[in-house]
């Protein structure tokens, strides 16, 4: 431990404690805006600076470790006056339209200038006037609002190994650009949005279809329908207010209900489908020398990495739709028929942690409704704008059931949105169709927790399968490396793009580190006890389905509308 | 040689992508994009990287530039001897901004950074050449030698 005084403070820090951290040990919190608790130090906006007694120069806080005896302090006139410096030049290349922003009210740099409050700025404002990437339907960027920070670099070249952002030029002409310089959809980019969650400002944010919502339920004609998916609702409480995993998920349909929507669905009941057709696609494979070990295929910002890095394995993948598509060709088909709805008639909206799957949704393949099957795709962030416009007292509003045919979803489907969720969930079910007994504890807790790669080995009769689990890309790659050498032991692999999986999803309320994922983590799991089922084969509507419509896993209506084929991106560079 | 052999060259040395940029803009006068893609590749780095440092260094240029590149320094000493007269008379006598190529594929203006010559300002490079004292009244036949 070494031995610091901190504004008068005397502490005893552990070695090697940055003052930032020393400082955050006492009880305070020290500003800064390039600094991010989950990766490597930047220094480079120097907002964080401190006087250190002996030192002429200003120290950065997140940077300069502490030494026995240093006294520090972290907000003498002198400190005050660089930080709000620094402040106003950063400020003065970026653009006044906090009123118009994505980030508004919800920006680092906004509220360094509030906290110091910067009322005038004495530097002329000169902004680059760098036009803005809309070439993606997911992920839109700004460059004129960059800060320069890099923390997006970061999160896409060493969280997600995708490296489709880097750096260009120096200096006061440094930008953050894509490779090479062209726009987004030209690089390796997988649209998994790591980068918005860790952009301090509005210089990359979610392509918004709020409009296009409104649209539809302002046309009489149009039935508008939505499936949600199961990590937003726990994260959606964060949105509004709430902490996270407090609103009640009937509270939330009636909150849907609310804003126009006539009729909500839940992907969790396509996720328990997918348990059924991908459990059953797992057991074909091993018992018929298929393609082994097969990944999910849940994600699609790791569809797209899986396309774009590794196009030699595509027959690993599950053929298995994403829950999203499979609710979504279902929904203008089997629903369709059940509820005697036009097809033509149905607006298909879904409700997700990912701005991935607003690509996926818009994938030309995914029209096996004979319509488009997901007509759009809202993040939970933009449903949090939804609710907060809409003016709703979630404490006041009285719950509203789910619709009939594809509402119901057991455990299993909830903990989907974990990182080794769609794992458990697959083991429950094809331990019991497997061993043909009941599985007493259905709590596979090996495949829990925020560890990068799990794995496992289950005995079912004899044969042992042996399964991994990977959540956030850099860590996937091991296993993906492995596969390609031959070298990989397991049968079954859980790929999720995003750190923490769903939870940790580019769609999700900004997230400024891995401890609220994790708190979105345990949110989960405490949904999936209160379940009264928590196996997807015991789901009553799915079991309906399969009599009703699709008659078998793996059968001809399934391979038609559940099932789908990959196809390498052949990009130019990685 | 082509640009493929060139990196092949530098492929084994420890920060050999920077060497081989030189060799290669030496032939090219500049790093097509295609150079930037094939020595990420021969270096095992992703290509945002390679860009990144075919950008950061201003000696390299990631767009086509004349056979005569003519740089001015920005430095202050240059700037304070009168290095903005000389940009304005570069400007007029080829017709192009800072930054700009003539049409005819000789010239190029670029600012530089302090090149070590301050003892004659203001100066200028033509090529890695130093030209020194320079005056507007001298840029005519500084660039007629070239022609």
């Amino acid at each position: 431990m070494i031995n610091v005084t901190i504004d008068g403070i005397k502490a005893s820090v552990p070695d090697g404690s940055t003052i930032l951290q020393a400082a955050k040990d006492v009880g305070i919190s020290i500003p800064s805006l390039c600094y991010h608790p989950d990766q490597s130090v930047k220094a480079n906006c120097r907002v964080c600076v401190c006087e250190v007694e002996g030192n002429r120069l200003l120290q950065a806080a997140c940077s300069q470790p502490v030494y026995e005896g240093m006294v520090i302090k972290t907000r003498t006139p002198k400190v005050i006056e660089a930080r709000k410096t620094i402040l106003e030049l950063i400020l003065s290349h970026h653009p006044q339209d906090c009123l118009n922003c994505i980030r508004n009210e919800n920006c680092e740099l906004q509220s360094l200038a509030a906290e110091y409050f910067v009322r005038s700025n004495p530097f002329e404002l000169k902004v680059r006037g760098l036009p803005k990437d809309l070439s993606t339907p997911s992920l839109f960027r700004d460059p004129d609002k960059c800060v320069l920070c890099r923390r997006c670099i970061e999160a896409c070249t060493v969280v997600q190994t995708v490296n489709a952002l880097g750096l260009e030029g120096r200096g006061s002409h440094a930008m953050v650009v894509p490779s090479l310089g062209l726009d987004l959809i030209d690089s390796p980019c997988i649209m998994c949005g790591q980068c918005i969650h860790a952009c301090p400002v509005g210089a990359i944010g979610e392509v918004e279809d709020i409009d296009k919502l409104l649209a539809a339920i302002a046309d009489p004609e149009t039935i508008v329908v939505t499936q949600i998916a199961p990590a937003v609702r726990l994260a959606l409480s964060e949105e509004i207010g709430m902490d996270t995993g407090a609103l009640p998920m009937e509270v939330f349909v009636a909150g849907l209900k609310q804003i126009g929507f006539d009729h909500v669905l839940h992907t969790n009941f396509t996720a328990d489908l997918t348990i059924l057709e991908e459990g059953n696609e797992l057991l074909k494979r091993l018992t018929s020398g298929g393609t082994l070990p097969m990944f999910t295929s849940c994600s699609p910002g790791w569809i797209n990495f899986c396309e774009t890095f590794y196009p030699d394995l595509l027959d690993n993948l599950s053929t298995c739709k994403s829950p999203q598509q499979m609710f979504g060709s279902l929904v203008k088909t089997y629903w369709a028929d059940k509820m005697g709805i036009a097809p033509k008639n149905i607006f298909s909206v879904s409700i997700m942690p990912c701005v991935a799957k607003k690509y996926e949704a818009a994938r030309p393949e995914m029209t096996a409704s004979g319509y488009r099957d997901v007509d759009i795709v809202l993040t939970t962030r933009e449903i949090g704008r939804l609710f907060r416009m809409s003016g709703l007292d979630f404490t006041k509003l009285p719950p509203q059931p789910f619709s009939p045919w594809m509402g119901e979803y057991t455990g299993a489907a909830v903990i989907f949105g974990a990182t080794g969720g769609v794992m458990e969930a697959a083991l429950r079910t094809v331990y019991e169709v497997v061993m043909e007994e009941t599985l007493e504890d259905v709590n596979f807790t090996i495949a829990r927790g925020f560890e990068g790669i799990k794995e496992a080995a289950v005995d079912l009769k004899g044969t042992v399968v042996k399964v991994a689990i990977a959540h956030g890309l850099s860590h996937a790659r091991k296993l993906m490396d492995q596969v390609r050498a031959g070298e990989s032991p397991y049968h079954f692999i859980e790929i999720m793009a995003c750190p923490g999986g769903c939870v940790g999803g580019g769609g999700q309320p900004i997230t400024k580190a891995n401890f609220k994922r994790i708190e979105r983590l345990d949110a989960i799991y405490i949904e999936d006890e209160a379940m009264p089922i928590r196996k997807s084969h015991e789901n009553a509507e799915v079991k309906k389905i399969y009599e009703d419509f699709l008659h078998e896993p793996l059968g001809h209506k399934s391979h038609e509308l559940l099932h789908t084929h990959y196809h390498a991106k052949h990009k130019r560079f990685l | 040689m082509n640009y493929q052999e060139i990196l092949a060259q530098y492929a084994d040395k420890p920060g050999g992508m920077i060497e081989a940029f030189h060799a290669i803009q030496e032939k090219l006068n500049y790093l097509p994009q295609e150079v930037i893609i094939e020595a990420a590749r021969v270096f095992d780095k992703p290509v945002a990287q390679a860009f990144g440092v075919a950008t950061f260094y201003s000696m390299f240029s990631t767009q086509p530039r004349g056979k005569y590149v003519i740089r001015i320094c920005e430095s202050a000493p240059c700037h304070v001897a009168g290095a903005a007269e000389v940009v304005a008379a570069l400007e007029q006598e080829l017709g192009i901004s800072m930054g700009e190529s003539t049409a005819d594929g000789l010239f190029t203006l670029e600012f530089t950074e302090c090149v070590g010559q301050c003892q004659a300002t203001p100066v200028i490079t033509i090529n890695g050449a130093p030209y020194l004292d320079v005056t507007p009244a001298r840029v005519a036949g500084i660039i007629m030698a070239c022609k």
